[in-house]
């Protein structure tokens, strides 16, 4: 095993981790090696493996073989030291009903070790970062599903840990709460964080992540960038959508088509927005982009196509029945 | 939060503060349920019986001397009491944390699951010793009511060994909370065990196969009601039974009491804590 890990960035390493179920292996011998700072998407069917790897992470159950590591350090083994910087947010946890978020935010923080004197002042950023503000000296045993994932997500974030696993966060969010868990996830990329996320939701994964592992009867299928992922089981293409400020005319598409070698197809999806389709990776992205931007239509947004991921998720998962 | 990228401020504290962090909140949300007070409600039951009865109708053998009086009073409830605090606090204590998934909420931290264990069990014995002073309380204003303030040693010895059967008690229903993932049958077998089971086993084993039942905790736990008797009874009593048979009946010594009561609560102790290390959250 390598450990050519570069000091100080964050990573987590799954090492031949496996998991039995008496003879039904849930995961298998799964290989992981994710460093720096960045939002891995991890994909895969019900059943795939996902939250058994993230348990697997957190110690709340133990492999029947391999490692899991967090910085380099052994979670098993020495479970306080692995977790130090990790925010965690596994299969929808439930609260000790009677206390209040405000009293559950604190033993956190107090576990964690969250200095006393920030103590008040993390927990109500927390409790309005998920916008639970008006609930937190109300009692958790009352709250609806989605307001428990909300503190939930608080908890993750209390400690301003530099790494997140988190299964699923937006499960039983409304489709606000959605958007701002992926408002969240996006700020926590800003301040160098490194985010391993399970979800089903392929539209956030693509809006959010730069990565993703899919996983399928704990097997690990693939693991790459996002556009490498799309691209590589497009046929070498890569679909990315392109929004516009201003309404374009009928002309456009076809003057990128045209005017950027690699580009295969430009098409219209409404009046803001262009599908485009090239070959060529990075190169061609490049030429692609300052071609949009010389072009002076106001591009407000670039981004692969989450039907992209959606094709590869699809063929990917279909090939392994 | 705006902090910097630096590594965060959080220094995850020493297993000791997080054993009292989890005392702290986990003693919070006891406080808060309704069992807390149910307990408290059954002790006060218990007590303000007892005072009505005993001051209305003043039975002269209870009160022929103050050792009589603590013996009939605390000797018959205090160990009932102490099981009830084990059924209360213990039952779920453990198995809750799988059973109402609040174990992904208080160990998916960097937090020995020990200290969970430790902080979980320190929070039952404070709420239960905070019940059982209001007992020890009530108790004391009546012997002091019918005899002064002159206490007999012997009750402080029985207060004394109540507390410590109640460790006994906590590590025991901890363990079986520990081994079942479900919280009803850590509570059912913890009631079963402490409110008969025990009882008839030690009543079986001593009067039929004529053994002394050492290691039955309840057994152990006679000390607390012996040492208020005028006299500690016997060790061993021999008596003609039957014809020609001879009839053997046992109480632990105040040393033999002591030892099973810490034996039950290290030896339940170093399992549960065994186990929940072990158990998955699957
Ligand atoms: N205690 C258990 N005993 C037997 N099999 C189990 C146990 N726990 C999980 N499994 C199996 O392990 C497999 C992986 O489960 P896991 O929860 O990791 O799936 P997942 O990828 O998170 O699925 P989902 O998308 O539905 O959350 C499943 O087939 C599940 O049936
Ligand atoms: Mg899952």
């Amino acid at each position: 095993m390598s450990t050519k890990r570069k000091l100080n960035e964050p990573s987590i390493q799954a090492v031949g981790l496996t998991k039995r179920y008496g003879s039904f292996t849930a995961l298998d011998s799964l290989n992981l090696n994710i460093e720096g700072s960045k939002c891995v998407g991890f994909l895969g069917p019900n059943g795939a493996g996902k939250t058994t790897t993230l348990k697997l992470f957190t110690d709340l159950i133990r492999a029947t073989s391999g490692e899991a590591l967090v910085n380099g350090v052994n979670v098993h083994t020495r479970k306080k030291k692995a977790l130090e910087s990790v925010g965690t947010l596994i299969e929808t946890p439930e609260i000790y009903p009677s206390l209040t978020p405000r009293e559950a935010l604190s033993m956190v923080a107090e576990t964690r070790g969250v200095p006393a004197v920030e103590r008040k002042t993390r927990i109500e950023e927390a409790v309005s970062e998920v916008r639970m503000d008006e609930w937190v000296d109300k009692r958790v045993g009352k709250f609806s599903k989605g307001m428990k994932q909300r503190i939930n997500i608080a908890a993750a974030l209390l400690s301003d840990p530099r790494i997140f696993l988190l299964d699923e966060p937006s499960t039983g969010l409304d489709p606000r709460g959605m958007s701002e868990v992926r408002d969240i996830v996006k700020s926590l990329k800003g301040k160098q964080r490194l985010i391993f996320m399970s979800s089903h939701l392929l539209s956030e994964v693509t809006d959010i992540c730069d990565e993703v592992a899919m996983i399928d009867h704990g097997k690990l299928l693939v693991y790459d960038t996002l556009s490498n992922v799309t691209s590589r089981f497009s046929g070498g293409e890569n679909v990315v959508e392109v929004g516009f400020l201003r309404p374009i005319d009928g002309g456009v598409n076809g003057r990128i088509a045209a005017g950027v070698p690699g580009v295969t197809s430009a098409e219209r999806v409404d009046d803001r927005n262009l599908r485009i389709r090239f070959s060529g990776g990075a190169s061609t992205q490049e030429r692609l982009l300052s071609y949009l931007v010389g072009m002076n239509l106001g591009v407000i947004s670039y981004k692969p196509a989450s039907s992209a991921l959606e094709d590869v998720y699809l063929s990917l998962i279909k090939d392994t029945k | 939060m705006s902090s910097t990228q630096v590594e965060s401020a959080s220094r995850v504290p020493s297993s000791l503060t997080q054993v009292r962090v989890t005392m702290k909140y986990t003693f919070l949300d006891y406080f808060r349920s309704r069992r807390f007070f149910i307990l408290l409600a059954i002790v006060l039951l218990i007590s303000a019986a007892l005072t009505i009865v005993i001051g209305y109708y003043r039975p002269p053998g209870l009160l022929s001397s103050d050792l009589s009086f603590y013996s009939s009073w605390w000797g018959i409830s205090a160990v009932l009491l102490t099981a009830l605090f084990g059924i209360f606090f213990g039952g779920d204590a453990i198995s809750g944390e799988f059973q109402n998934r609040t174990g992904y909420f208080s160990l998916s931290h960097p937090v020995r699951r020990s200290s969970v264990y430790i902080g979980k069990w320190l929070a039952a014995f404070l709420a239960s010793s905070i019940i059982l002073v209001v007992f020890t309380a009530v108790t004391l204003g009546n012997g002091v009511y019918y005899f002064g303030s002159s206490l007999p040693y012997q009750f402080g010895e029985a207060v004394l060994f109540t507390w410590f059967y109640l460790v006994a008690v906590l590590g025991s229903t901890f363990f079986f909370s520990s081994l079942f993932k479900t919280s009803s049958y850590a509570i059912l077998v913890t009631a079963v065990l402490f409110l008969f089971a025990f009882n008839l086993i030690q009543l079986l084993v001593a009067n039929f196969a004529q053994i002394e039942p050492w290691f039955i905790l309840t057994y152990g736990s006679q000390i607390i009601g012996n040492v208020l008797m005028a006299q500690y009874p016997a060790h061993i009593t021999t008596a003609n039974g039957f014809g020609e048979r001879t009839f053997t009946s046992y109480n632990a010594t105040i040393p033999e009491g002591l030892a099973i009561i810490a034996a039950y609560f290290i030896v339940t102790a170093i399992l549960g804590l065994v186990l929940f290390e072990r158990k998955e959250f699957t």
